[in-house]
């Protein structure tokens, strides 16, 4: 009989004794015999990984792998395109360190889960709020995922079939829809962008009635903000299909919501409270009209109360999810975001709507102001300056050899477009937020002024 | 005994609002400016007590047992959350020179081969961000083979004991879903053999299944399956009671899914963020999502992202999946190593028999012969003469502090309550769960119906919430 030693694992806890005794009330003599069922061919003696390490072995290994990384701390980086580094308040991390929150499970027993749900209900209210519509659910996985879901849902709601996409969103969101919408049968066609950097809304114009819905960003993937509101609800009221806005939440705190331009859902990447992560670990928003939430895809949370008439929350309209409806479900989410949700809404209450107002605006004014130094180093602006905290730029020298000068001195410097739009040859997108100090700011204007500054002067 | 805290603590937007701060010009022309936004401004003393107030209205791991059916709610080592919250992995932006992602690079490499010796698969996509989301990649990979060749075949055969997401996945990846009904327990071969056809794309099966019972024909099943041409997908929900003693490779699965939030012990967060990584045999690695992590064997290594594979699916993630998940489940398994994986299955196992033991007899019966592995699912039928439903004892367990287990799934048993202690619980623990089981199964029916009576709220009416949606604070 062979019983393994119980050394210092952490999450195991019975005694060699115990599990003797524990054998013998389950009637085996050898563990082995519990996996009796199992094959005898295909039983294994072990797996070929190395044998446990002690924690501070564990630890230095895994921080000396890490130093292969170069994080924002290392190097300021001024990347954009869909994801751009923003500050998380030590109290969010706190908040949703409670492991009360962090190792509970999605909420089926709601009497023992109050605060879980309650918290999950003020982060759909708190979206509700910052995007005019009436329902939200408590997360995708990421903003792509929650783009192909709300093609499929534009599909389910409209029984029609295309599904309209900008030219000017992200490759891997693209891809991600493709995966999403092919399979449904959903048939996604273009439009191009025009000479503003914009969508070309008149592209759409006299489409037929077989428009399930049209995607538009704000701000969109050049980073411009479109004020464009009355041309998108005419495309609404001529095509028919539903309008899915793509949006950043910080922009909602100061421009209007898109419920005011007949948004049907919105979709985004719900970065408050969560950091980067290498682009994991955030959360898809996805939040839609009334007449259409029980279309919704993902877990919902209601109020209601309980037999004492006492206000309290549980999960909701559950009779659209895959453990009811199995394959006739609206999708097949079951685990999704829900920790980032609640450092979304801590965040929110945290930065309070004046806070998120004057965030808004330090990450326009900085953005603008970058901009301007640019420009006055030789640098092109081909879509002009009404951008939110990302912009296309296009140096006087070669975009690649600028960047690999700029790392060489420590600093990342802005997304090549190139690779992905042919047409904006040498364009570089650049994000900046309340990351970037005026110092940061200043040092890489400083070093690509010296860089270009012998091709321009 | 464990009393959860109740207090009456309002919404955000019932809060008392403390002073607002000076405005700034808004930078915006007039047409798209907002003109009013109703959130609250708090101080952060207010809104971090009212977050703690609510997270002790909260029951996890770290609060007492939890042994929900299928969940795998294991302890989560602290050591993981040490290692993933540090600034080398919060502030990366996905988007960088790789030469400047080396280490993230290197922890996603070195977790697929370890998750590949561990399952017996050859290549691992850890892209997908939940175990649903893995169901639907390994779905769209097992279209994109048949497509490949030249194939169209639209059905995926499902028992009826599979979790929910499986048909849902299947479907969501544009096929049909042959459900077929079980025998004793286990896939029943004659209905199986029946739905096989030329035109059966996969069969998914979970292994043990979700009754916690070992499918013994699984290397008949593989050879039946792959006589018409279909491929044989596991779903990794239950590897928790499989790792170290046997592999689903070995068993002839071509694709599988993990849950890292289960088997690796990455906290489940209230429903996320999780990893659901898809591993494959060889000849379906060309069809894995992009981009590969690749190494180049200079010196040093380079670890390169290849977006260059032909026949890839594409994207199912934004980026890279969840990264800080990944992490937190490459810790685990380095800390644990070869002999803690398989002792904590051992465990697993054990605790569940032992349990099972102390609980199945008049009260609470066993459906189905045989043995069960890290999970079983006892039925509550003989209560109901007394008026008493598994949903009754699920209710009044959380009176005694504990956290019930799944009820009303799998479908085929009737009054089912699925248990899943994992190797986490001592056996003084699992000692107390049996006795307060054993004696509530024998309380006053009316004092059943009324539970809990000891949590922050009473039983609530859900049928309310969903006639009636309250979705958001202003729909009061």
């Amino acid at each position: 009989m062979k019983i393994v030693s119980v050394a210092g694992n952490a999450g195991t806890q019975n005694s060699r004794s115990n599990m003797k005794e524990m054998m013998g009330k389950a009637g085996i003599n050898d563990i082995d015999e519990l996996f009796g069922d199992i094959p005898e061919g295909i039983r294994i003696r072990g797996l070929d990984i190395p044998p446990g390490k002690s924690e501070i072995d564990v630890e230095r290994k895994i921080n000396c792998i890490l130093k292969g990384n170069k994080s924002f701390d290392d190097m300021p980086s001024f990347l954009g395109g869909d994801i751009k580094p923003h500050y998380v308040p030590p109290a969010v991390r706190h908040i949703i360190s409670r492991s009360e929150f962090y190792t509970s499970y999605t909420p089926y027993q709601p009497e023992f889960s109050q605060g879980m749900l309650q918290s999950m209900f003020e982060y759909q209210s708190v979206v509700c709020e910052l995007t005019g519509m009436d329902a939200a659910n408590i997360s995708m996985y990421d903003s792509a995922t929650a783009l192909g879901e709300a093609a499929r849902m534009a599909k389910r709601a409209s029984r029609k079939d295309v599904f309209l996409i900008p030219r000017n969103i992200s490759w891997e969101k693209k891809s991600v829809l493709n995966n999403y919408a092919r399979s449904a049968g959903i048939r996604i066609r273009e439009i191009p962008y025009g000479e503003d950097g914009k969508v070309d809304l008149s592209a759409v114009r006299g489409e037929g009635k077989e428009i399930a819905g049209i995607y538009i960003e704000n701000p969109n993937f050049f980073g411009l903000i479109d004020d464009r509101i009355d041309v998108i609800r005419e495309i609404k009221e001529k095509t028919g299909g539903l309008i899915v806005i793509g949006v950043d939440p910080l922009l909602l705190s100061i421009a209007k919501p898109p419920s005011e331009y007949d948004a049907d859902i919105v979709v985004g990447d719900g970065w408050m409270g969560n950091p980067m992560n290498f682009g994991g670990s955030r959360l898809g928003i996805f939040a839609c009209r009334k007449k259409y939430m029980r279309q919704m895809p993902g877990r919902i949370i209601g109020a209601t109360v309980d037999e004492d008439e006492k206000r309290a929350f549980c999960m909701t309209m559950q009779t659209r999810e895959q453990h009811i409806r199995r394959d006739r479900a609206t999708s097949n989410i079951c685990s999704n975001e829900s920790l980032c949700a609640i450092a979304f809404v801590a965040y929110v209450s945290l930065m309070g709507k004046d806070g998120l107002k004057n965030l808004a605006v330090e990450n326009i004014n900085k953005a603008r102001y970058v901009s301007d130094r640019l420009s006055s180093i030789g640098f092109e602006m081909p879509f002009g300056t009404e951008f939110f905290n990302e912009f296309v730029a296009i140096p006087p020298i070669d975009a690649g050899e600028l960047n690999s000068k700029l790392l060489s001195e420590n600093i990342h410097g802005a997304l090549s477009l190139e690779k992905r739009f042919p047409e904006l040859r040498n364009a570089l997108l650049y994000g900046i937020t309340e990351m970037h100090s005026m110092d940061i700011l200043d040092k890489m204007v400083g070093a690509t002024k010296e860089i270009v500054g012998g091709k321009h002067v | 005994m464990y009393r959860m805290a109740n207090y009456d603590e309002p919404l955000l937007n019932e809060m008392e609002e403390r002073k607002i701060c000076k405005e700034e010009q808004i930078p915006l022309p007039d047409k798209i400016k907002r003109s009013d936004l109703d959130l609250p401004s708090l101080s952060e003393r207010s809104v971090v007590k009212h977050f703690i107030h609510l997270s002790q209205m909260n029951y996890g791991v770290d609060t007492g047992v939890y042994p929900l059916g299928s969940c795998t709610m294991k302890y989560n080592p602290k050591i993981l959350e040490e290692v993933a919250r540090t600034d080398k992995v919060e502030h990366l932006h996905p988007r960088q020179h790789e030469s400047t992602l080396q280490g993230s690079l290197e922890i996603i490499y070195k977790l697929e081969r370890a998750l590949c010796n561990i399952t017996g698969m050859d290549a691992f996509s850890l892209q997908p961000a939940a175990g649903a989301h893995g169901e639907l990649t390994g779905m769209l990979i097992a279209r994109a083979y048949h497509e490949n060749n030249g194939e169209t075949r639209r059905e995926v055969v499902i028992p009826d004991s599979a979790h929910g997401t499986n048909p849902a996945s299947a479907r969501m990846a544009g096929f049909d879903v042959v459900e077929i009904p079980s025998r004793e327990g286990r896939v029943d071969m004659d209905a199986l053999r029946e739905v096989l056809s030329g035109n059966t794309a996969a069969f998914m099966l979970t292994n043990p299944n979700t009754l916690g019972i070992f499918e013994k024909g699984i290397l008949e099943i593989s050879r039946e399956v792959k006589e018409v041409g279909a491929l044989l997908y596991y779903d990794g929900a239950n590897m928790n009671a499989i790792m170290g003693k046997a592999r689903p490779g070995d068993m002839g699965f071509d694709i599988v899914h993990l849950n890292l939030h289960k088997t690796f012990a990455t906290p489940h967060g209230g429903g996320g963020p999780g990893s659901g990584p898809v591993g494959v045999k060889s000849h379906l690695e060309k069809f894995l999502p992009v981009p590969r992590v690749t190494k180049e064997d200079t010196h040093p290594e380079m670890y390169r992202l290849d977006y260059e594979c032909s026949h890839s699916i594409g994207k199912v993630s934004h980026f890279y999946g969840n990264f800080p998940v990944l992490l937190r489940a490459y810790t685990y398994i380095m800390v644990k190593g070869s002999d803690g994986l398989k002792e904590s299955t051992e465990r697993a196992v054990l605790n569940s028999n032992y349990l099972m033991t102390k609980l199945v007899g008049k009260k609470y019966v066993l459906p189905f012969g045989g043995r069960r592995m890290h999970e079983f699912v006892i039925s509550a039928k003989n209560l109901k003469g007394r008026g008493i439903r598994a949903l009754d004892v699920a209710k009044r367990l959380l009176d005694y502090g504990v956290h019930p287990p799944t009820i009303y799934f799998p479908m085929i048993v009737e009054e089912a309550m699925m248990i899943e202690p994992t190797e986490s619980e001592s056996r003084e623990t699992l000692d107390r769960y049996a006795e307060i089981m054993n004696e509530i199964a024998e309380e006053d029916a009316d004092v059943m119906r009324n539970a809990p009576s000891n949590a922050p709220i009473k039983r609530i009416d859900e049928a309310r919430a969903a006639r009636n949606p309250a979705l958001k604070w202003s729909d009061f």
